[in-house]
């Protein structure tokens, strides 16, 4: 510590060795400190902006899809079966009821976001990650899923079906 | 009147009493920097490192995007650099910075080699020096490739054939870095995990090694300032040496973003194993000497390829290069180095580094430009 009391006191970094209380520190050297501080704030709002800004992923235009067309024709979906499909970047259901009636929901389950399937077995849509059950019409009826599935509508053409979210 | 052992909170003693924070306060207040003509050359060794922390930082930020393999890279790029905020500022900050890098770390060493700063006991910290240079370049050289892009591919296709040229290893080697008999997309995903994965390991390994000894062995002081006795002053590292260091590594960002601003990093076209190389194929800046020099060489030297004798005298020089401390040692009862010459050496190395690189970017190229290639 000797060559260091030697040293002329604006040699000295801004601990402030020159005294202990708040109050007898120089002027000059509050000035530094505080020039010191505010400058390093500075420098790291300027990096962890840019970082910040950076790690938030851009937004898809794909995500605010609202209507796609499946290219397949509406018989190829035969009575009391189902199949997933791509609705912008989330899963959508597509099932044709006993009854023979085309209806599209949400495919993405309202309990934890699996993907839900349809069960011939007992005509109903159904999740199997936590056994959650769907009737015919999305409506959650057994099960952890707190709310029905969003219901889309159902356009049928000769060779396509237009699926679209109901505004 | 400064006490030794100031008043500390509450945290502070809790931390003390479990990790023993006044043992380190003890030795980071006990480092001293010798102040002399040359302590400039002190700064360089810690620029360097700052320039590793910036690559660490951007190098991981790129990762959350970049996805290693021959038909996403050059598209993820793309997405860096055209979707993502600030992606284009990440990626060139994360390419200047590797540049600067290079460049002070080239400083660095010569600054040890005139300084005489490897003598001993300071052997192995010029040996995991030499190691730190070695994997910095395998760094420059395998990010190069990661982009994907023309000119990456057919400098990494040059690159690694000269490898290839290295007598009984060479063919082995070749097909070790390149994951397979030619650069394809199982090149880019190696050189992927030696960039992300291989190489971050062996620097912390070296960079602790050589760390821990510049701090067992302290500042060395040149022979010259030795002669005249040791010198009067030290400048105490805590924390004046470190704040000059700060203010050395703020001018060092500003910089390295004023170029990425100003220059950002092109992406080029993307890489087609089947087009016709581009004329003008260069490898990064700091390869150039070497790839110069290679071009120089007749086909034929008593008998032997050209290729093989250079790519063998580079070998020579880069190990009388690791050997220099035991090569220089001082005798008996001398003071300092007597060694004068062989600075001059090391001013015609730089010389001959400098020509080469010179000759390489001004040499005529080829009548037909890029667009003839396609």
């Amino acid at each position: 510590m000797s060559e260091r009391d030697e040293r002329p006191a604006i040699e000295r970094g801004p601990n402030g060795e020159a005294g202990s209380a708040q109050d007898k520190v120089p002027v000059r050297r509050r000035f530094l400190n505080w020039l010191l501080g505010t400058g390093a704030g500075a420098v790291s709002i300027s990096v962890l902006y840019p970082i910040a800004r950076y790690l938030d992923p851009p937004e898809v235009e794909e995500s605010e899809t609202s209507q796609v067309t499946l290219p397949m024709a509406p018989r190829e979906i035969a009575p009391n079966t189902g199949q997933v499909f791509r609705f912008g970047t989330r899963p959508g259901i597509i099932i044709r009821t006993p009854a023979g009636e085309l209806r599209a929901f949400d495919g993405m389950c309202t309990h934890l976001d699996c993907i839900v399937q349809y069960r011939e077995d007992i005509s109903r849509i159904w999740c199997a990650c936590h056994n959650g059950h769907y009737d015919l019409n999305g409506v959650n009826v057994q099960g952890p899923p707190p709310r029905p599935l969003q219901r889309y509508s159902v356009v049928e053409q000769a060779d396509q079906i237009v699926v679209s979210k109901i505004v | 009147m400064a006490s030794p052992e100031p008043s500390r909170g509450r945290l502070w003693k809790w931390l003390d009493s479990r990790f023993g924070l006044a043992d380190f306060e003890r030795v980071a207040r006990k480092k001293a920097v010798p102040v002399h003509k040359h302590t400039i050359w002190y700064y360089l060794g810690g620029m360097t490192l700052f320039l590793f922390i910036v690559q660490v930082g951007t190098g991981i930020l790129l990762l959350f995007y970049y996805r290693p393999s021959a038909t996403e890279a050059y598209e993820s790029i793309q997405f860096i650099m055209t979707e993502v905020r600030f992606g284009w500022l990440i990626r060139s900050i994360h390419n200047w910075a590797a540049n600067l890098m290079i460049f002070t770390l080239f400083v660095h060493m010569f600054s040890v080699l005139f300084l005489k700063a490897y003598r001993a006991p300071r052997e192995l910290t010029w040996l995991t020096g030499a190691g730190l240079l070695v994997v910095t370049l395998a760094f420059g050289f395998t990010g190069y490739l990661l982009p994907w892009n023309q000119l990456a591919y057919f400098a990494t296709r040059v690159g690694t054939q000269i490898v290839g040229v290295v007598p009984v290893v060479g063919e082995g080697l070749l097909r070790i870095l390149r994951g397979g008999d030619d650069v394809s997309g199982a090149t880019l995903t190696r050189f992927y995990a030696f960039h992300a994965a291989v190489l971050p390991t062996l620097i912390v390994g070296l960079l602790t090694l050589h760390v821990y000894l510049v701090q067992k062995h302290g500042m060395s002081v040149p022979p010259s300032v030795e002669a005249k006795g040791a010198p009067r002053r030290a400048l105490p590292f805590l924390p004046n040496f470190l704040l000059r260091d700060l203010v050395g590594w703020l001018g060092a960002l500003a910089i390295v973003a004023a170029l990425a601003a100003y220059f950002p990093t092109e992406l080029g076209e993307k890489a087609d194993p089947f087009a016709p190389a581009p004329a003008g194929i260069k490898p990064e800046w700091y390869f150039m000497f070497m790839f110069q020099t290679l071009k120089y060489l007749p086909p034929h030297i008593l008998g032997i390829e050209g290729e093989v004798i250079g790519v063998l005298g580079f070998g020579v020089a880069a190990l009388i290069l690791v050997l220099v401390p035991w090569l220089d040692r001082r005798r008996e009862g001398e003071i300092g180095s007597r060694r004068k010459w062989l600075n001059w050496v090391w001013v015609g190395v730089i010389a001959f580094m400098l020509l080469m690189t010179w000759l390489g970017y001004t040499e005529a190229v080829p009548e037909f430009g890029i667009e003839a290639g396609q």
